[in-house]
């Protein structure tokens, strides 16, 4: 046998196998509404959901709403990513706010986003301020926390030595605080980034301010449920890249620290 | 002479990676009678361990047999127990020391007094009766390793085997549990095949030594210890006949690392 | 001597006990507590519509929850949020552990697995109204479709990673298939599942909310839209007070079993901390 076969048997038999699965969900969902199991008005063929896919692929008005979708995700994201590590950062270092503040976190994270959509559809109508509330509360207490944990993970030993050199306080958070909460904040991200994605659809959904959302309410209402499943994977899409694109940044901005890392699960 | 309890003949293991595959083990064979205690030594990246994983059944060698009380070995056979070097996570954290012991038990058809008293006994046999409801990482390595130890003596196989077992504990629990292993031999008349790289360790515990060549790994020494069975840490190891003794063995492990053995033709 | 010196002590350190005990209450509930005595303080300066003072609210919240509507809104909604929930986590362990163990499965489904954890899950809302209808076990099912992922991934993530070592201890013993799956891989899981079930607690909720929102005519989804769209605002801020308190208790109720469940995690950890 050739050196290298296992490993390129295993990576084909990998491909092979996940190629099949692809093909035989897409088979199933073809095989349902053809055998009458659930009736095609219900459950639109596959090979009908595609086509629709294919054409709204080169629809303008269909790339603006993923633009806006997609707007709505990066500036929530940015202000949540923002406020979270510079408010987790401060309360993190010190003490007396960590104290403070920790009830008062620990009763506001678990409240749900989405209580807030009456709140936000008062205060600013149908536009996309609603919606960025919702978001920015979402994925601000997925970044604060893991920050936090972050700021607060600091090794004794290190800070021992940190304390024995005499760094001042600036060389500290650059050389000693930084380089640990960075694994912790890049996590945060991902997990910041993929919550916020879901609050930027369910808002246009339930706000109804303009992008893919309100487009789906739109198909539902019109009866255009071959549209709807078309949406529906179109989102699903953006999920993945956003969740592969992150995954992608933190492994790359990490490759130095994942021994470290490795063992911990949050 | 007593019979045959452990056989193995003409061993060998080949690994296959992508860069190449590796022979890790040439061609092994050697017997162990029932009762014996046999330490296997040899310079470091020799293939103990896989010669260890093989004999257990955990590996699949590439040629050659094992035979345990004549039955040849393709799975881990029933009446074979294992001590790793790794403790910590060769016991489960979430059982107690009494969990974890009476684990392997659980399937063997005992009566519940039965399964306690062989739990209670083995316990007793490496002093660890005070802590039967701790948790093993609320105790020292040393004494994990004990817990190990018991679990395996409570399993009441015909030949326990060790991997390195005391390699990652200090010297004076080390020297403990070498008189523990000596105890569990002398009383119980265990069979015990003890894997390390430590010559001294070898020779003070072992009825036979056998020494391996470097990778790709034979036999290159079977050499009988003839000294008294009852040992003693401070008088065994001051003995002339000790000391020659270490000394061959210590020069065969250095013959054996720097290649300078020529394998015999077989 | 030592009985004068020890009646000496024992009132101080009993002080200095009270002390600590008042120090951490007064942390607790200092922040807090100042926070709504500046709202109160605002909203009654300077009256803004959306913002009512913690009072109005607290009243509210009394006038409408405390009747009637806690058997119609509330308690369906917790039953559903309840339903869903356990769902999710009896269907997440269950099919994570058999993925997480069969290799060829986990290869097959891997990719298509990865996608439908990636759709957003109140975009199932519309799909689930027209398989289902506007009924229970629609906003059961949307619930469970979506809240069942963080589980599942994690219980496969889990049951994958189980240590080489701790697996060739038991294979070394001759332990059984069914052993093996109760004091191994789930155990040596169960970190994971954990993390997996928090995450799952809190999109449960919000799909809790999100199906009411969208299709119903009862639940606390519905009652905090009905109010918001009739300008009721206090009656509003205090349906978010409520889905505020059922998270907080959510959360509450998870570090308590999270706590005895990992206990021997959490000694590891310690230790390894000390």
């Amino acid at each position: 046998m050739a050196p290298s076969s296992t490993r390129a048997v295993r990576t084909t038999r990998k491909l092979a196998l996940g190629t099949a699965g692809i093909v035989g969900f897409l088979l199933a969902w073809q095989l349902i509404p053809a055998l009458g199991i659930i009736s095609p008005q219900y459950l639109p063929y596959a090979t009908d959901t595609l086509a629709r896919l294919g054409e709204e692929f080169r629809d303008l008005e269909f790339w603006r709403n993923v633009g806006r979708t997609m707007l709505a995700w990066f500036l929530g994201l940015m202000i949540a990513s923002v406020a979270a590590t510079a408010l987790g950062t401060i309360i993190g270092l010190v003490p007396f706010l960590r104290r403070a503040t920790h009830t008062t976190v620990e009763f506001l994270r678990p409240i749900p986003s989405v209580a807030l959509i009456p709140l936000a559809i008062l205060i600013y109508g149908i536009q996309l301020q609603a919606a960025l509330v919702i978001i920015v509360f979402a994925s601000f207490w997925q970044m604060f926390v893991q920050v936090l944990y972050g700021v607060a993970d600091v090794d004794a030993v290190a800070r021992d030595t940190a304390r024995s050199f005499a760094l001042s306080r600036s060389e500290r958070v650059r050389y000693l605080i930084l380089p640990t909460a960075l694994p912790y904040l890049m996590t945060g991200l991902r997990l910041a980034a993929s919550v916020a994605l879901i609050l930027a659809v369910t808002a246009e959904m339930v706000i109804s301010n303009p992008g893919l959302g309100r487009m789906i309410v739109h198909s539902q209402s019109a009866s255009d449920w071959v549209g709807v499943y078309a949406l529906v994977i179109v989102t699903g899409l953006l999920g993945l890249a956003v969740n592969l694109g992150f995954r992608l940044i933190e492994r790359r901005s990490l490759s130095w620290h994942q021994s470290v890392r490795g063992e911990i699960v949050l | 002479m007593r019979e045959t309890l452990l056989q193995v003949e003409h061993l060998k293991k080949v690994y296959e990676s992508s860069t190449g595959n590796v022979e890790a083990i040439g061609d092994i064979s050697f017997s162990m009678s029932a009762g014996e205690l046999v330490c296997i030594v040899g310079p470091s990246g020799c293939g103990k361990t896989t010669l260890l994983k093989c004999i257990a059944g955990l590996l699949r060698s590439t040629g050659g047999t094992v035979e345990l009380d004549g039955k040849r070995v393709t799975g881990p056979p029933p009446n074979m127990a294992l001590v790793f070097q790794e403790y910590g996570r060769s016991l489960y954290p979430w059982l107690t020391v009494r969990g974890n012991v009476e684990l392997p038990l659980k399937h063997k058809k005992l009566s519940r007094v039965e399964r306690d008293q062989l739990i209670d006994d083995a316990l007793e046999a490496v002093g660890l009766e005070q802590a039967a409801k701790s948790y093993p990482w609320q105790l020292s390595g040393g004494m994990q390793q004990r817990v190990a130890i018991a679990r395996a003596v409570a399993y009441q196989p015909e030949v326990l085997i060790m991997d390195e077992p005391f390699a990652a504990v200090d010297a004076q629990t080390r020297a403990d549990l070498e008189d523990l292993v000596r105890r569990l031999h002398l009383e119980r008349g265990m069979s015990i095949l003890f894997v390390t790289h430590d010559i001294d360790e070898s020779v003070y515990l072992g009825e036979r030594v056998i020494v391996l060549s470097k990778s790709p790994t034979w036999v290159q020494e079977d050499l009988t210890i003839d000294l008294a069975p009852e040992r003693d840490q401070i008088t065994t190891r001051a003995l002339p006949r000790f000391t020659e003794l270490r000394t061959h063995v210590y020069e065969q492990v250095q013959r054996a690392k720097r290649g300078q053995a020529v394998r015999p033709a077989a | 001597m030592t009985l004068y010196t020890s009646t000496i002590r024992l009132p101080r350190q009993r002080s200095h006990a009270w002390k600590r005990l008042g120090e951490s209450t007064l942390f607790a509930i200092g922040f807090p507590f100042l926070l709504l005595v500046i709202w109160a303080a605002w909203s009654t300066a300077a009256p803004a519509t959306f913002f009512p003072s913690p009072v109005i609210i607290a009243q509210a919240f009394v006038d409408t929850w405390i009747g009637p509507a806690f058997v119609t809104d509330v308690l369906p909604s917790l039953g559903r949020l309840a339903l869903g929930i356990i769902l999710s986590i009896v269907i997440g362990i269950t099919a994570g552990t058999l993925i997480g163990l069969v290799r060829w499965l986990r290869e097959l489904l891997e990719p298509l697995l990865e996608f439908f954890r990636a759709i957003p899950p109140p975009v199932l809302i519309p799909v689930a109204m027209l398989l289902l209808g506007i009924t229970d076990t629609m906003k059961v099912v949307v619930i469970v479709a979506g809240a069942v992922w963080p589980v599942l991934l994690n219980t496969i993530e889990g049951v994958r990673s189980t240590d080489s070592v701790m697996t060739e201890t038991a294979r070394s013993f001759a332990i059984t298939r069914a052993e093996r799956l109760r004091y191994l891989v789930l155990p040596a899981a169960s970190p994971r599942i954990m993390a997996g079930v928090r995450q799952t607690l809190s999109v449960a909720l919000i799909l809790m909310v999100i199906s009411e929102m969208f299709a119903s005519s009862s639940g606390l989804g519905y009652r905090i839209t009905y109010f918001q769209r009739n300008y009721l605002i206090a009656e509003m801020w205090s349906g978010i007070v409520l889905l505020g308190l059922i998270g907080v208790l959510l959360a509450a109720v998870f570090s308590i079993v999270e706590k005895r469940v990992l206990r021997w995690y959490h000694g590891i950890k310690e230790v390894e901390r000390a």
